[in-house]
């Protein structure tokens, strides 16, 4: 490695960089446009469910009922059915998501001491926006069972319960998506702009024929590697930090953790990705071929890291892809930091990983590269 | 013969030169010697293997078989030696079409290690390669020849010995190719070997000596008077390549 050398070849880069503003408009405005969207319209707490009853019951009781189920914040009351059918195809026709179903004996046969059904249909074709109206309505049919029969028995309801679970959600008490979503963002935004950036960058010189000229140069491999990778650790950090500040202003993201552990591990992590890229384009001759390799990468990146779907959820085949992307890694320390406050004590397993990506990519990358043109 | 090889300042020795793609010899036993200053020429029409060759010697492909040396080092056993020792200037274009002239020669420069030498090389290739008024254009908006001039300012950056360069007078006007062989008479007087290949067949009286190459084989080697004393006095070197040519095929 020679300094007056590499020196040349990041200098260079940095201005091509700085000649090119349509792709640097492009990677400062990307970040913020995804963390945006993902932010706003990605919400796996979905609430709010638009609601038809068919209280056919007509009682305080039944209304008290509608009242205890619109509380937990899952129903909004849209409109009441004037039957079953018209609720039944309110949903169906998508003005409604969800129906209460309340049979005309449902006071009578409360005051009596008689079983009683309620019907709660809910359109769960998306199964993730279902899960918690689900919960919701079944948590209140629960409670209201307590209630009646510690009413009937007469005993008093803090203490008369054999065991009271208490839930506390820990780190994003709200229980927010955007808490946890945006800063999965920064790893999957660093991670496939920076794969796909480097990839081009190596592929460009190519196919320009500027590649050939540099190879009779007495540049090394790894030179032209590190001058290539140089620029775009900077764009790297340039993004995260406006993911994180935007996040943090915006969505309320929290920094509980070090933020200079973050940037310290986040260098392994671009590293790593930068890695990949110049190992993606060793693989393909035209910038086409390149793309397309770079595409394979960025889809498990998304699925199977852990950025939008829990990896515990996944079969064992995924789960071990995704144990081979560096984002799975970095996702698991970039929210251990951010919103459990987790220092280098609790994250150096996942740092180390990331710096064995580091390593393996490049000399992957530096092995496939050849200085001829075979 | 012994004496005239002690005699005669060798630059660069090719012997039995072979590339292979496959079943099909690009470069089939290729060999020829070229002297210190020589302007040298390897003719041929496309596809005769004038390209593969100087890949080789660059150290761009690895040959089959034969070897080669460069200003003493193999290119072979040495290519890194090789290539601190030569200057390329590819067929296309290989400068950064968004680096200004003096970006480029700048790069070039840092490349080659000049070091403190670096603002006196650059400022040298600008005065010798005609481009002392252009220095803060984009490459990419050069006409032609200044392409070229530029392209050889940045092979010729660290003073290598030898030069090859390919097909550099393709697609360029006749008043800067005129400029572009002035300048590489210059050069060649200052004691560089440059090596050239090129299909214009009419530039093959520029060279001092010359190889002409048929689908990888050597047909003839020689200057340009000997090649014609060798296949008849009274026909221009373009008619008796074009003999050699179709005897060939």
């Amino acid at each position: 490695m020679n300094r007056e050398r590499l020196h040349a070849m990041v200098r260079k880069e940095f201005v091509q960089m700085r000649r090119d503003p349509a792709t640097l408009r492009l990677v400062l405005l990307v970040p913020l446009m995804q963390m945006l969207i993902f932010g706003y319209a990605i919400r796996t707490d979905v609430r709010n469910l638009p609601t038809v009853a068919f209280d056919q019951s007509r009682t305080q009781e039944s209304r008290a009922l509608v009242q205890r189920l619109t509380a937990t914040g899952n129903f909004v009351l849209r409109e009441q059915a004037e039957s079953y059918e018209d609720a039944v195809h309110a949903v169906d026709a998508g003005r409604a998501r969800a129906a209460f179903v309340i049979p005309e004996s449902y006071a009578r046969d409360l005051k009596r001491g008689r079983p009683t059904r309620v019907q709660v249909l809910v359109d769960a074709s998306d199964p993730s926006s279902s899960a918690s109206a689900i919960g919701a309505a079944q948590m209140v049919g629960q409670q209201l069972n307590v209630e009646i029969v510690q009413q009937r028995t007469g005993s008093n309801l803090s203490t008369g319960l054999p065991i009271d679970v208490r839930v506390r959600p820990l780190y994003n008490p709200a229980l927010q998506s955007a808490v946890f979503v945006v800063p999965g963002i920064i790893g999957m935004i660093l991670s496939n702009i920076l794969i796909m950036l480097t990839s081009m960058s190596l592929a460009r010189e190519r196919e320009t024929g500027t590649l050939e000229q540099l190879i009779v140069t007495p540049l090394a491999r790894s030179e032209i590697m590190l001058g290539k990778i140089a620029p775009y650790v900077v764009v790297g950090y340039v993004q995260m930090t406006t993911i994180l500040v935007a996040g943090h202003f915006i969505f309320d993201v929290p920094m509980r953790g070090p933020l200079l552990a973050l940037y310290a591990v986040t260098f392994l992590f671009i590293t790593a990705n930068l890695g990949l890229g110049l190992w993606i384009s060793t693989l393909g001759r035209t910038q086409t071929a390149v793309t397309q390799s770079a595409i394979f990468i960025m889809l498990p990146n998304v699925l199977l890291s852990g950025f939008m779907f829990p990896r515990e959820a996944m079969p064992p085949l995924a789960q071990a892809f995704g144990a081979l992307l560096p984002l799975t890694y970095y996702l698991q320390l970039v929210r251990a930091i951010l919103l459990k406050g987790a220092g280098i004590a609790e994250i150096w397993p996942q740092a180390l990983a990331l710096a064995a990506f580091a390593v393996a990519f490049f000399t992957f990358a530096t092995q496939r590269f050849h200085k001829t043109l075979e | 013969m012994n004496e005239s090889a002690v005699a005669r300042d060798v630059v660069v020795r090719v012997n039995g030169l072979v590339k292979r793609f496959g079943d099909f010899a690009a470069v089939d036993a290729v060999s020829f010697d070229i002297e210190r200053g020589e302007i040298f020429g390897i003719l041929g029409p496309n596809g005769s293997g004038k390209t593969t060759t100087i890949r080789m010697l660059c150290g761009l492909m690895e040959p089959s078989g034969g070897e080669a040396s460069i200003a003493g080092a193999d290119i072979a056993k040495n290519p890194e030696l090789v290539k601190a020792r030569i200057g390329y200037m590819s067929q296309s274009f290989g400068l950064y079409r968004d680096l200004t002239v003096d970006e480029n020669l700048e790069f070039y420069a840092g490349v080659y290690e000049l070091g403190a030498k670096k603002a006196g090389r650059v400022a040298w290739a600008k005065k010798e390669m005609r481009l002392e008024e252009i220095g803060g254009r984009l490459a990419g908006v050069l006409s032609g020849g200044q392409r070229q001039r530029l392209a050889l300012a940045c092979a010729m950056m660290h003073a290598p010995e030898v030069v090859f360069l390919d097909e550099p007078t393709a697609g360029v006007d006749p008043a800067a190719r005129r400029l572009f062989w002035t300048i590489i008479r210059e050069r060649a007087a200052d004691g560089v070997t440059m090596i050239v290949t090129t299909h214009y067949m009419d530039e093959a009286e520029r060279f001092d000596r010359l190889v002409f190459l048929s689908r990888g084989k050597r047909m003839a080697l020689g200057t340009p008077a000997e090649v014609k004393a060798q296949f008849g006095e009274h026909l221009t070197l373009e008619d008796i390549f074009v003999q050699l040519q179709e005897k060939e095929s």
